[in-house]
């Protein structure tokens, strides 16, 4: 692999191969166990698989936390000619690197996953949808997808068990948006990659208007140790409401900055701490958790251990796994102003208050920044950002507000102060 | 019909069919959500937000306009975090708007002022930035000030879905986002066919026709001039509307009276070259079918398409100047008038050719085009000078302190103002071809056909006959037991699925009515705003009460008609009628690379 970002954590699911075999060898991947639980699937009945995944708890690793079992009921279920199985690797999020190492280090255990997904919800057709940016990323899939192919694990009744399934990779042209499933759908559709209004959602009617599931890499890599292992091993794992392993990505003012897979069952000090070796430059003033868009978390917040259940309580996500650490040196107003001027850059423009609020959110923050904020700016953009939350089509104009409201609510006076 | 369930909408319960959107639902419990990018005619996109929601169980705010109803829903569109979240939404939306509305032509008739007016915005708390990066796009008849432009979309959406014209497209992401022509290029050079159906669904003035009310007026002031008004059939229906009276208004009598008010000398008819059209149409298409099945020529291009609409002659220009053959070589009824104002009527009249001047008011924008065309030069001037929309007359109205409700009823001048009622439906989608097989049919047949040729009625979709000549008149023996097949189709989109049929031979017709805008003139992108197949209905019907009214209904009845054959013409196709009468066309379909 030529990335150097460090696998921070031992005793791993996820990244077990990563870096202890030749990702670009099937053999290698399957002297270490892989693609037993592809010959165990397709035995079983397509419903049981569907009910192992629900039985299991897996919920998707995109970001919305949705239960995968649950999704792919919602495409086994469609009646049509056609359905399609897409594996979201659009990863865009600033901090966010497991897609691609999980592409790059161990292509064949996201392809498995595929077939055993793709076999259970009926999808005949499959792509896995790579930002461009990824060059390698591309290359190392391709290469997995035709070994695969010549080995049978892909193309023509899969391992005898009369499955077809065929699958390729699809390229993204950078655009941030895009990771949103509809808009992912849409520019794979040839058009501009903009979000679709929901309903009708992808399980349902997606590609092409076909019944289409659109899964996380992470979430689709968790499928073959599900089959393989059982449900009852996966609830095992972390909290009850959060089971399985987690990959955090540390990166920002932590001595050592890398990859992370872990169970939700412990605070993201620990993580900080035990994985990523401290703070560099003294204590840490705060966190961005999940990219982005993803919640400002305080120190206090980060001592506790962040389930999906308080998450909700909450209303708070740690989206994609991403943990941005500043120490104290670091201004907030500097931070969410680079943060706007990204939102505003990747806004598609399809929706009124995403287009104009991203830029509008983005000069007020330059007001500040400069020095010339005042109250009623601060007034006008809590306002905006409310108005902001709840109105506009898709994710990115829904949450792109949320380090500013909690910025707002936590660091207010030093907002005003600057 | 759809199954119907119970909605609750801010305390009323309605019950409506469940295939109803939660804005369908509202206007049934008299709640009158605020729309902005929804439009009936058009796909919905629910992208600018001014018409959200909340419906309980949902954190989020739901596009009503998209959002479909289900059982026991409770909605609520008067809260007070949607009343602040709309207000700021059409704040940000306002903007990015050129608030030039003094000067605006869409002043008073906008339907962003409507929404600033509705959600009593006072103040914009955000710095007003208008797109004047991109200058204004005055190269064609269709004009554009993207200054003004909202971002709704709808003239995309109609621009590619509907007439499948795709001269406008979306450019650019996010905050730099907006609505364009193709390619960035001045309309001129895009393959826009100037049908201005974009003008009729903008919902403020970012889109509008090119003013030439000050020609008009030019004219009117010269004492030298004489001024010939001559009237679209489509404008009766609509002209009343425009000038603030209800839809489906009939103005013929006062829009005569108007023409007289405000200064023209003349007031004649487009409806007597409507009348006139039918003849030479009629028999060109009667020629091709005798060459055909009597001489049994292979070379005959069919189906013969009809060539009144200037919009449609640009269209198949652009996108299949294979097919030109195939349109008639007739001119359209204002390019019949023009030639015949500047030579029939000024001998008649003993008037200089020269002095005079033939204004048109018609439902629309690409007839500015048709009369600028060099060809169009038959009486040795240019035939007619100037094209008004029923838009820009009712304006000339209005600046002339005319109250239009009030004025009394006349008729038209002599002699180019007596007309059928076949002429008046040209205004409606299918209207040619019933006033063709009125009097075709009877022609041929001897016999006078069902005035009412319902079978080509109907505003939307392709609609298709067979006719069967049972028996012949003296002369068409050879026509009996032919079927004619014969086909009507208005808006672009629909013409294009045609012709590919046509093309591909899955279809074959003999002759083909094709109108450019959705439901035919009556429809025209220089009709009155807003426009929607709704409103399109009660136009088309008062169009058939108008011609249920008339003594006569079959254009080869006109005592006008006869008139100029016998005095001027000689008879339908003759060699003056074809210099004077019919065109050619040619190819522009690099315009559409």
């Amino acid at each position: 692999m030529k990335f150097n970002t460090k696998i921070l954590s031992t005793d791993n699911v996820l990244l077990k191969n990563i870096g202890s075999i030749d990702p670009l060898k099937i053999d290698d991947y399957i002297a270490a166990g892989g693609y037993e639980a592809l010959k165990k699937a397709v035995k079983m009945d397509r419903k049981e698989i569907i009910d192992v995944v629900s039985d299991s708890g897996l919920r998707g690793r995109g970001g919305a936390n949705f239960p995968t079992g649950r999704k792919w009921l919602f495409t086994y279920n469609a009646n049509a000619d056609q359905k399609y199985l897409i594996i979201n690797a659009d990863e865009g999020e600033p901090g966010t690197i497991k897609d691609r190492i999980l592409m790059e280090g161990d292509p064949h255990q996201i392809i498995e996953g595929m077939v055993i997904a793709a076999y259970a919800i009926g999808a005949t057709k499959g792509f896995i949808y790579i930002r461009g940016e990824y060059s390698d990323s591309i290359k190392t899939m391709n290469a997995a997808i035709k070994q695969a192919t010549e080995k049978g694990m892909l193309g023509k009744n899969i391992l005898n068990s009369g499955f077809d399934f065929e699958m390729s990779v699809a390229m993204g042209g950078g655009a941030y948006v895009c990771g949103e499933e509809t808009a992912l759908i849409d520019s794979m559709e040839g058009k501009r990659g903009e979000p679709r209004l929901k309903p009708p959602y992808p399980p349902v009617e997606g590609l092409f208007g076909k019944p289409t599931i659109v899964n996380n890499v992470e979430t689709i890599v968790n499928v073959p140790h599900i089959i393989a292992k059982g449900g009852e091993w996966f609830r095992s794992l972390g909290a009850s409401c959060s089971p399985g392993t987690k990959l955090f990505m540390l990166s920002g003012d932590v001595n050592e900055p890398g990859i992370v897979e872990t169970p939700v069952d412990l605070s993201f000090e620990e993580v900080i701490n035990k994985f990523g070796k401290g703070v560099t430059g003294g204590k840490v003033k705060f966190a961005q958790i999940g990219g982005s868009s993803g919640n400002i978390f305080t120190p206090e917040m980060l001592k506790k251990v962040w389930t999906y259940e308080r998450c909700c309580e909450f209303k708070v996500s740690y989206g994609t796994g991403s943990i941005f650490v500043c120490n104290e040196e670091r201004s907030i107003v500097d931070h969410l102003l680079t943060v706007a001027e990204f939102f505003e850059h990747e806004s598609c423009g399809k929706c009124t208050p995403c287009r104009e609020g991203t830029h509008r959110v983005r000069e007020i923050m330059e007001k500040f920044a400069y020095g010339e904020g005042t109250v009623s700016d601060l007034e006008l953009l809590k306002e905006l950002c409310h108005v902001m939350k709840r109105s506009p089509i898709c994710g990115l104009g829904q949450a792109c507000i949320n380090p500013v409201l909690d910025a707002i609510e936590h660091y207010k006076n030093e907002i005003l102060a600057n | 019909m759809s199954d119907k369930v119970k909605v609750m909408i801010d305390g009323t319960e309605v019950s409506v069919p469940a295939d109803f959107t939660v804005l369908q639902a509202a206007q049934i419990a008299g709640i009158d959500i605020p729309t902005l990018c929804y439009h009936p005619d058009l796909r919905t996109t629910g992208n600018c937000r001014v018409c959200i929601v909340e419906i309980e169980g949902m954190p989020l705010f739901q596009p009503s306009c998209a959002f479909k109803v289900y059982s026991n829903m409770k909605v609520r569109t008067n809260t007070p975090e949607l009343r602040k979240a709309r207000k700021m939404i059409v704040e940000l939306i306002v903007s990015r708007h050129n608030t030039d509305c003094l000067k605006c032509d869409s002043n008073l008739n906008c339907e962003l002022q409507n929404l600033t007016d509705k959600m009593n915005i006072r103040d914009v708390r955000f710095e007003i930035q208008p797109d004047f990066e991109h200058p204004m796009d005055n190269s064609n008849i269709v004009q554009r000030d993207p200054s003004k432009c909202v971002n709704c979309g709808r003239c995309i959406r109609m621009c590619n879905e509907i007439q499948t014209v795709n001269a406008l497209e979306w450019t650019g992401r996010g905050y730099h986002k907006m609505a364009m022509t193709t390619m960035e290029k001045p309309l001129a050079e895009t393959a826009c066919i100037s049908c201005g159906q974009c003008i009729n669904v903008c919902p403020v003035g970012a889109l509008t026709e090119r003013d030439d009310t000050e020609i008009a007026w030019s004219f009117i002031d010269d004492p030298e001039i004489h001024t010939v008004v001559q009237t679209a059939p489509a404008i009766r229906a609509g002209l009343g509307e425009a000038c603030g009276l209800e839809q489906g208004h009939l103005s013929a009598g006062k829009m005569f009276a108007a023409i007289k008010k405000v200064g023209f000398d003349k007031a004649m008819d487009t409806d007597f070259t409507a009348d006139l059209t039918i003849l030479e149409e009629g028999t060109e298409f009667l020629g091709r079918v005798t060459r055909a099945v009597k001489d049994g020529a292979t070379d005959v291009a069919f189906p013969m398409f009809t060539s009144c609409s200037p919009g449609w002659i640009n269209f198949m220009e652009t996108f299949y100047p294979e097919l030109l053959p195939n349109l008639s070589t007739c001119k359209s009824p204002q390019q019949m008038f023009g030639p015949l104002a500047k030579t029939y009527y000024a001998e008649k009249a003993g008037i200089d050719p020269s002095k005079i001047r033939v204004v048109s008011m018609m439902p629309c924008t690409a007839k500015k085009l048709e009369c600028a065309r060099p060809e169009m030069n038959a009486s040795g001037y240019q035939d007619v000078d100037v094209v008004l929309t029923t838009r820009e007359f009712a304006k000339m109205i209005k600046t002339a302190n005319i109250d239009f409700d009030k004025l009394a009823e006349i008729k038209p001048d002599d002699p180019m103002g007596i007309s059928t009622g076949a002429a008046d439906i040209f205004a409606n989608t299918g209207g040619v071809m019933e006033a063709a097989l009125r009097t075709v049919y009877e022609l041929v047949t001897g016999d006078p056909l069902t005035l009412n040729f319902t079978p080509v009625r109907g505003l939307k979709g392709i609609k298709e006959a067979d006719i069967t000549i049972e028996k012949t008149a003296p002369g068409y023996e050879f026509l009996k037991g032919v079927t004619v097949k014969v086909a009507v189709a208005s808006s672009t989109g629909l013409a294009r699925k045609l012709l590919d049929a046509v093309k591909a031979g899955d279809k074959t017709y003999h002759f083909v009515e094709i109108m450019c805008c959705p439901g035919g003139c009556i429809g025209g992108g220089g009709q009155a705003k807003p426009t929607s197949w709704e409103i399109k209905a009660k136009r088309a019907a008062a169009i058939y009460r108008e011609d249920e009214s008339r003594e006569l209904r079959k254009s080869h009845e006109s005592p006008a008609v006869a008139q100029i054959y016998k005095e001027f013409l000689g008879k339908p196709n003759s060699h003056k009628a074809h210099e004077l009468l019919h065109t050619h066309y040619k190819s522009k379909s690099h315009l559409a690379k």
